[in-house]
């Protein structure tokens, strides 16, 4: 017999409540049980960095937690950067418009890494973009266009900053 | 890759922890930062029938000054050591480690005594408690004792704790005046395990002598790894060149014993502990205050 425990979280601001068994990976209960599929499952042992997700704001790997640690706490995922397409994030506009991505696979893992890093170091040079990113696999791109795009998302949220 | 079924409990106290490890003894596993755990679950290396989540226990995640040491919670996650203005300030080697371990993603979560009780010969926390001399306090339902980290570590990931006991703090003597200090490694990538690395740390006297060495190897063994002759020969030294060569030679052929790998020979890692034990030798003897007493 299986056992389940409810938990309840907050996932992009809002309220979820779910029956879960205890060996369920954060990441697929994020995929499965709540149809977020924008968090990517690569390795599944926090080595490629495809499923980082935000925990109380701070970038962790979500398949190396089990989705009953998250209870009470806050997640937020590539889903809760923008809900409107024609408005997009600054660091995901900066990552259309440098090209920053190919397939895609570990664009939403890098995204939501590369935030706080910008909001911590708001004017990286590319050594630390790169040490940055160093957490995070991409077969597609040979990273080139993804330091740009970094680098232009850190323009980009540094404008926004001094608009406000 | 989906780990194997378990019972999870997630204790709100110290108390209530170590009863349920007293209750299911060797089938339990202890989880505390789960980035080395989780891993091990997923492949199913590792299949626990009851997990005990310490996560909730927050009053195990501190950092505190006692006199002349620093008390820090075996639940302190690794990205606070990295930031603590305390580290900072009387623990400096171990700040400066903290960036080499993994990937900040990882150091959010990561705790000092959960890398210190998975006891990775390959892991850089216990060779910086072995550099800093540190000792480990352990509780169980009836005992409370202090280990000191040579006597800690037992081999490949095996340590000195018994079944019932839980690693509750860390106890870090304050590196005072006089004391330099280096941590280097080398690896494929950022983030990626160590081929080698060597923690070094030297104690100068009144006349600007090496009073003291400490030689700590990663990888260069089943635990992290002492060299006990070379940090000896560096004793009443001025640590120049000759002396530093010489103690990197002994570390390097005769005291460490590493295994070898894909990414390296052994051979190879007796080279790079070579160089990085000069390198680490130097840059100690350059922070050590030498310049101020004379």
């Amino acid at each position: 017999m299986t056992t389940t425990t409810s938990i309840s979280l907050s996932v992009n601001g809002k309220s979820f409540e779910r029956q879960v068994e205890a060996r369920l990976l954060l990441s697929d209960f994020l995929r499965h049980e709540l149809g977020l599929t924008g968090t990517h499952v690569g390795c599944e042992h926090g080595v490629c960095g495809a499923c980082t997700i935000q925990l109380d704001r701070e970038p962790v790997r979500s398949c190396l937690l089990f989705a009953i640690q998250a209870a009470g706490h806050s997640i937020t995922t590539v889903e809760g950067l923008t809900d409107d397409r024609n408005h997009l994030h600054p660091i995901q506009q900066a990552f259309w418009e440098a090209h920053g991505l190919q397939c895609g696979y570990c664009t939403p893992g890098i995204l939501m890494t590369m935030i706080p890093f910008l909001e911590q170091n708001p004017n990286p040079s590319e050594a630390e973009i790169r040490k940055a990113l160093s957490g995070n696999l991409c077969r597609c791109t040979g990273y080139q266009h993804i330091v740009d795009a970094v680098s232009l998302a850190a323009q980009k949220m540094i404008a926004i900053q001094g608009d406000t | 890759m989906k780990p194997a079924s378990f019972d999870y409990h997630r204790p709100d106290t110290l108390d209530e922890a170590l009863e349920l490890l007293n209750k299911y003894g060797e089938d339990a596993k202890l989880l505390a930062g789960g980035q080395s755990l989780v891993p091990a679950m997923n492949f199913r290396v590792v299949q626990p029938a009851v997990l005990i989540d310490l996560n909730s226990l927050r009053v195990m995640d501190f950092v505190r000054q006692n006199g002349g040491s620093l008390t820090i919670g075996a639940m302190t996650r690794e990205r606070r050591l990295e930031l603590d203005p305390l580290i900072a300030s009387h623990l400096p080697l171990l700040t400066e480690t903290m960036p080499d371990i993994a990937h900040p993603q990882i150091r959010n979560r990561g705790t000092l005594g959960g890398s210190l009780c998975h006891a990775d010969p390959a892991a850089e926390l216990p060779v910086i408690m072995l550099a800093l001399g540190a000792r480990l306090k352990a509780r169980s339902i009836e005992t409370e004792r202090w280990i000191a980290t040579p006597d800690f570590f037992k081999g490949l990931f095996t340590t000195d704790l018994a079944p019932g006991e839980i690693l509750v703090e860390i106890e870090i003597p304050i590196m005072g005046p006089g004391i330099g200090w280096s941590f280097m490694e080398v690896a494929p990538r950022a983030g990626d395990y160590a081929l080698m690395g060597v923690a070094a740390v030297v104690q100068l006297d009144e006349a600007g002598k090496c009073q003291q060495a400490r030689l700590v190897y990663l990888n260069a063994g089943e635990g992290p790894l002492e060299a006990k002759t070379a940090s000896q020969s560096l004793a009443g030294t001025d640590l120049d060149d000759s002396a530093i060569k010489s103690a990197a030679h002994i570390a390097s052929q005769d005291e460490i014993q590493p295994f070898g790998n894909l990414h390296a020979s052994a051979e190879f890692q007796r080279h790079l502990a070579y160089e990085l034990t000069i390198r680490t030798l130097k840059k100690a003897n350059a922070r050590s205050g030498k310049d101020r007493l004379q």
